[in-house]
């Protein structure tokens, strides 16, 4: 089926067509994090409940006709206050719904257009009250681009997607644009890889575009594997028709006939939504052969990735899509001249692709409107650890970490969640990759180039905000745990090297450190950085490395003085009996398992340090809160 | 690119044609280390060894990165230098330090860069898990304690030998290399040709010694031990004691025997001889009346073990006699144990060879009669010579002494069988006047001679032509095989050694990766030809005595008895049977081919039906139905045992006619019982 500009029009002039007869719509956040708050039973709920009501709800838009309109929506970025219910016209912001409330908002808002209040977000600070998504300040001072779709359209519905200006980009790339041209636009736009590395996109493509082999592969990399990070999630769940498009641009840009998405197994929602999204793509007639009309064929299959960290690195990922162990191998050649099966191929991050219908929308100088000069547009991070809003965000580049954690996040909050007005201690950004950030960086304006100078970097996007009482040694741990655990081991220094590195973490934590670990600890950093095979263990010294560099004084007092600063080594804390509140009930004595307590009964008793293994039975034991650590 | 320099360490060098950085800097004269860098293999890019510093580019892995004009490398900056020491200071960390005791001790390449790099005192904590090394094979042993990970066993077992017997499994720090499944060695496809040892730096993959055995039987004053030293072990042992590669040293290894222990010392080059008689006699044989050619050769075990694994269709096509190892295990044991009277177990048969597949071999059930083994043991170059070594002599300064009569005498034409090409080289000089019936001068085909893996010669004998392919590396033999299957070619003979350059590259031979010392071996050997007095296995004296005494004549019934042998199809991987429903324990077995082939061909329904029929009519307690993995029919499936009969291409109604057939004999069976 040739689907030439009218046939994209007749699909977006009969979807609003036929919405037109819908009074109303309700969103229901249908993003994992919702999904697992059950929004799905609210989604359901509201299908019943308007049926009991005598409303009809329209599921799916298949005719024009009277009722309201229920749609599931990708996620919303807010996920912490979710179940998230947006209703149409009027925009009303329902934030954590549960099933009991549905009825409610039918015989409210529904029906008579009147606001539920006790579901509406009450700003902390001001306890103003806010009744649309727009006039919360977690949405208000972000700048939502690539994600102004995700949480707006059914993810679902390919009629919606175009009827939203969907896969006009994709005809133009196929119909009026040479592959010269679009790997120049995307160049002039200063697009630069999502992923992390920030490659420059254009450049990338052009290499590939010059190759004069037949055959070329498009990837799409969405093995989005940092913890805590979540944005290509967002997307692929949210909008993925945006990825589809902008692979199909993509395998323009460089002839490549053939596309395949690699997504982890671990976002089976993702992938569901994706094949879902393929299907109805080649049903419509917008994959496959002749495309637009053209003599030019794509084709785009799933990967599902078998759960390898490592299998996010281009070389790895295509190895895996080979078939072969994800492991990376040794560029040059670089996958733009000899990538999948080698062949020309280009890998770009899900959001990268997804920023590419917009760019072609919008032009070079439209696009470069947003973010700084060298690092144009906007980039989405996973927003978690002590703010007092966490969640899907998006910012342009050359906004500050003062802007997102003060402004979007709300600011600081301590251990338990409550806000306080000045507990920023650091920021690791860029995930396991990445590096810490700290009060010095606030006014720091965050983007590809100013963060490599500050030993960070973009990375994917992962953005943890750490408060006063976080160890950071600690937090270097945890991030060279995980690196250590996802090394493929394929090469010596990030096999061998994090593994050790590891361990000298733990002597340091646990109290055996001397000078020379961390003269030892240094040194292998540099060398793993300087001398691993891939970017996992090339980056994967980077928590330490910074840690070590801005939080040198905590580390000391772990080495040093057998100290954690905020308490947080367990092994480090000594742990004493106050005597004016122990009563020598001898009961701490009885629960040590070492022996370490001793005393007479009626007497403050006394824990030997050498002996006490820090396991803390005696503190929890303890029913006077004598037993405190220093 | 050529005509242009880079500068390493501020010296100018030429690129001409080189890759990569790595190979310019060898050049350079420069040794960077590396583990994982075989000119023979891919690229891998792991040990992090071969960094060097690029002006404008920082620190690259040499390996990896091409030369481009004017560019200026470091190969010893301070940072290098510091990351080398980390790096084997990391490996050394997850090691085993049993470095003494080690079988690699002294040419282990962890060890040696050790102390090159100066490392008096490892910095990190140990960290090795300790594995038990899997010691099931007859030919390796694999020590996971040992392992540096750097991937050279596994590339050069699938990229060179096209056999794929290990690979990494799990993750990061939890990586290992093991057979598939983390099975046995013995238990999968390994064809015991120890390539994998031979490129492995480090002790994790060694060939199995049986040095013990053998002196224990030269103590055992009851015990006659034998000798028998193959073509390529007397051009390659020397290299341990300091010789150059090539030097022929025959006498001295006849005097280190004598002197170590061994009652007789013969050449397996004698049988080689004598291989070539009988495998010539098969071969025009074959050739004449159009049977089961191309005839391969079968003198490499390795090579028996890949066709009757991958080539189930072609393992008639193997010539049926037995490798120079075992027809001289053979005659020995029935010549010898007559003329010295002796019983044949107390005639120990020990050969010294260059390979590693040869214990296997040696251990084939088809070479062991009445429970004795037609070769005891069999010695690897590397065990002979620590045997020397333990022995305390000096093996560079011994006097040459002679083999014994008769096993000791051989022609140019046996010595030749320890390169690539020489098997065929021996049979021509053979064939050529046999079938002339004309004694010529000359007896050198050298266009069956050369370096390359895969060869091509048509040769005019006798107003006939043949086609020959002389082929060495496993990887190379599965091309031309697959060629011929698809007959994009035709050959009559086909030479197959396992090893990259015939028998001089075995694994069993000294330690070496540079692939001169292979070309300085099969010089050596092709002296060694010329050097000889007699050329052509045909007139080898005793060889024709050996016909007229016992044999009588080239194929006859004796010949065969001592000198042929036969294949069998094997299983890649040995695995029990499936059991899927049993019946009593009078019951017929079912076996249903579940292996990849059989099941892409629908066994699965097959099984499923077969089942059904069962069930339909209550056989349930007179079958055991089983699922079994690959009968090696896989062209042919799917493939069903009913008892003993096999049952290719099977449908359900062949499956059940076999059934009903089988099913009548059992009854009838199981009615004479009652």
């Amino acid at each position: 089926m040739n689907l030439m500009l009218t046939g994209l029009n007749k699909i977006s002039q009969d979807f609003l067509g036929r919405s037109t007869a819908a009074t109303r719509r309700i969103l229901v956040c249908a993003g994992t994090g919702c999904l697992v708050n059950g929004s799905l039973k609210v989604y359901e709920g509201f299908v019943q409940a308007l049926k009991n009501s005598g409303i009809n709800a329209i599921v799916e838009l298949k005719k024009e006709e009277e009722g309201v309109f229920v749609s599931r929506t990708g996620c919303q970025g807010f996920c912490q206050i979710g179940p998230l219910v947006t209703i149409l016209p009027e925009g009303i912001f329902y934030t954590k719904v549960k099933p009991a409330d549905v009825a409610e908002i039918v015989e409210t808002t529904v029906k008579k257009g009147d606001v539920v209040e006790r579901l509406l977000y009450v700003e902390p600070d001001t306890q103003r009250v806010c009744r649309t998504k727009d006039e919360i300040p977690f949405y208000q001072k972000q700048h939502r681009f690539v994600l102004s779709n995700c949480g707006a359209i059914d993810p679902e519905d390919v009629n919606e997607y175009i009827a939203s200006g969907g896969y006009k980009q994709a005809m133009k790339a196929y119909l009026e644009m040479n592959p010269e041209e679009i790997c120049e636009l995307i160049f002039a736009s200063g697009l630069r890889g999502r992923g992390g590395g920030g490659f420059p996109t254009g450049r990338k493509w052009d290499v590939a575009r010059r190759e004069t082999n037949v055959k070329k592969y498009v990837i799409c990399n969405g093995d989005e594997g940092d913890p805590g990070a979540f944005m290509d999630m967002g997307i692929m769940e949210g909008n993925p028709h945006s990825v589809i498009e902008g692979m199909t641009i993509a395998a323009r840009a460089i002839e490549a006939d053939e596309g395949f998405i690699y997504v982890r197994a671990e976002y089976p929602l993702a992938v569901k939504r994706l094949r879902k999204a393929i299907d109805d793509a080649y049903r419509v007639g917008l994959l496959g052969k002749n495309l637009f009309g053209s003599e030019y064929s794509f084709n785009l299959t799933i990967m599902e990735g078998a759960g390898a960290f490592v299998c996010g690195e281009e070389t790895a990922l295509i190895a895996s899509i080979e078939g072969k162990r994800g492991m990376p191998s040794p560029k040059p050649p670089f996958p733009s001249i000899s990538g999948l099966w080698g062949k020309p191929t280009i890998i770009n991050n899900v959001e990268t692709l997804s920023q590419v219908p917009l760019i072609l929308a919008i032009g070079a100088d439209g696009y470069r409107k947003r973010g700084t000069k060298d690092s144009p547009g906007t980039k989405t991070f996973a927003l978690t650890g002590h703010v007092a809003n966490s969640g899907l965000i998006e910012m342009p580049f050359g906004a500050t970490l003062r802007e997102i954690i003060y402004g979007v996040a709300g600011g600081m909050t301590s251990d338990t969640g409550k806000a306080v007005s000045d507990g920023f201690k650091a920021v690791q950004i860029g995930g396991p990759s990445g590096g810490c950030l700290t009060r010095d960086h606030l006014d720091l304006p965050i983007d590809f180039d100013s963060l490599k100078t500050v030993g960070a970097m973009v990375g994917s996007g992962g953005l943890v905000v750490m408060n006063k009482n976080t160890c950071m040694v600690s937090v270097a741990r945890f991030f060279m745990q995980f690196t250590q655990h996802e090394s493929c081991g394929k090469c010596v220094l990030c096999r061998e090297g994090t593994k050790q590195m590891l361990a000298l973490l733990d002597d340091i934590i646990e109290g055996r450190a001397t000078m020379e670990t961390l003269d030892l600890l240094e040194d292998l950093a540099a060398a793993v950085q300087k001398g691993s095979l891939c970017g996992l263990g090339k980056t994967a010294p980077n928590p330490v490395l910074s840690t070590m560099k801005h939080f040198r004084d905590e580390y000391l007092a772990h080495v040093r003085d057998k100290r954690c600063p905020t308490g947080k080594c367990k092994a480090l804390v000594r742990l004493t009996i106050d005597e004016d509140l122990c009563k020598g009930c001898t009961l701490c004595a009885v629960k040590c398992p070492v022996g370490a307590i001793t005393g007479e009964k009626g007497k403050p008793h006394h824990i030997d340090d050498k002996v006490c293994r820090k396991c803390y039975i005696c503190v929890e034991a303890c029913k006077f809160k004598a037993i405190k650590g220093d | 690119m050529n005509g242009t320099f880079v500068f390493i360490d501020n010296k100018e060098i030429p690129i001409e044609n080189e890759q990569n950085l790595l190979e310019l800097i060898r050049k350079a004269r420069v040794d960077l280390p590396t583990f994982c860098y075989h000119s023979e293999l891919s690229i891998y890019g792991a040990c992090r060894l071969c960094m060097v510093h690029v002006e404008g580019m920082g620190l690259v892995p040499a390996c990896s990165t091409p030369p481009t004009p004017e560019m200026e490398v470091s190969t010893n900056t301070e940072e290098i230098r510091k990351m080398r020491k980390i790096i084997v200071e990391l490996l050394l960390a997850n090691h085993s330090q049993n470095c003494p005791t080690c079988q690699k001790s002294t040419t282990c390449q962890l060890q040696a860069l050790a102390k090159r790099f100066g490392i008096t005192k490892v910095r990190f904590k140990n960290q090795l898990r300790e594995m038990p090394p899997d010691e099931s094979s007859p030919s390796l042993v694999r020590d996971p304690n040992k392992c540096v990970l750097c991937g050279d066993c596994v590339r050069i077992c699938s990229e060179v030998q096209s056999v794929g017997a290990i690979d990494f499994a799990y993750r990061g720090a939890q990586t290992v290399v093991i057979p598939s499944f983390g099975k046995a060695l013995d238990q999968v496809e390994c064809v015991n040709c120890g390539q994998c040892a031979r490129i492995c730096p480090t002790g994790a993959l060694t060939p199995k010694s049986e040095v013990d055995e053998v002196w224990k039987d030269i103590h055992n004053p009851s015990r006659v031990v034998v000798a028998q030293v193959a073509p390529a072990v007397r051009v390659a042992i020397g290299e341990m004691f300091g010789l150059p590669p090539g030097t022929t040293t025959t006498g001295q290894i006849a005097a280190a025997l004598r002197a170590i222990g061994f009652d007789k010392i013969y050449d397996t080059s004698f049988t080689a001889d004598l291989t070539v008689l009988e495998e010539s006699g098969e071969f025009i044989k074959r050739v004449t009346t159009g049977d089961r050619i191309p005839q391969f050769t079968s003198c490499c075990p390795a090579w028996v073990k890949f066709v009757e694994q991958y080539y189930p269709e072609f393992v008639n096509h193997l010539s049926s006699c037995r490798s120079p190892q075992q027809m001289f295990g053979a005659l020995t044991k029935e010549m010898l144990s007559s003329e010295l009277n002796v019983k044949p177990e107390d005639v120990i048969v020990v050969s010294i060879m260059p390979c590693t597949a040869k214990k296997f071999e040696a251990k084939r059930p088809e070479f062991e009669h009445d429970g004795v083994r037609d070769v005891d043991h069999v010695l690897t170059t590397q065990e002979f010579g620590r045997m020397i070594e333990e022995a305390g002599l000096h093996f560079k300064e011994l006097g040459p002494e002679s083999f014994h009569m008769p096993f000791g005498f051989k022609t140019g034409a046996g010595v030749i069988f320890g390169n690539s090409g020489g098997v065929s080289e021996a049979v021509l000089r053979y064939v050529s006047e046999k079938l002339t019936g004309q004694k010529h001068e000359s007896y050198e085909f050298t266009s069956v001679r050369g370096e390359n893996g895969i060869r091509e010669a048509k040769l005019s004998v006798a107003g006939k032509e043949f086609a020959l392919a002389v082929v060495s590396g496993l990887g190379n033999a599965r091309r031309v095989l697959d060629r011929i299957r698809s007959g994009e070619v035709h050959y009559d003979l086909v030479e197959v050694m396992a090893c990259p350059g015939g028998c001089v590259g075995g694994a069993g031979q000294p330690v070496f990766s540079d692939p001169v010392v292979r070309r300085q071996r099969t010089k050596g050997l092709y002296e060694n030809d010329r050097m000889l007095e007699l050329h052509k296995s045909q007139d080898n004296p005793y060889i024709t005595e050996l016909y007229d005494t016992v044999l009588g004549d080239v194929g006859s019934h004796k010949a065969h008895e001592l000198l042929h042998t036969s294949y069998r199809t094997r299983k890649r991987i040995l695995d029990e049977d499936v059991s899927i429903s049993s019946g009593d324990e009078k019951s017929l077995d079912i076996s249903v081919c579940f292996g990849t082939s059989c099941f892409l061909k629908g066994s699965q329904k097959l099984l499923h039906d077969i089942l059904g029929h069962i069930r339909s009519k209550g056989l349930n307690a007179r079958v055991n139905v089983n699922a079994s993995f690959c009968f090696e029919k896989c062209d042919k499936g799917p493939t069903i045992k009913v008892g003993n009969r096999t049952i290719e291409g099977c449908t359900i109604e062949k499956a059940i006619e076999a059934i009903k057939r089988e099913g009548v004999a059992l009854a009838e069976e199981v009615r004479q019982n009652v």
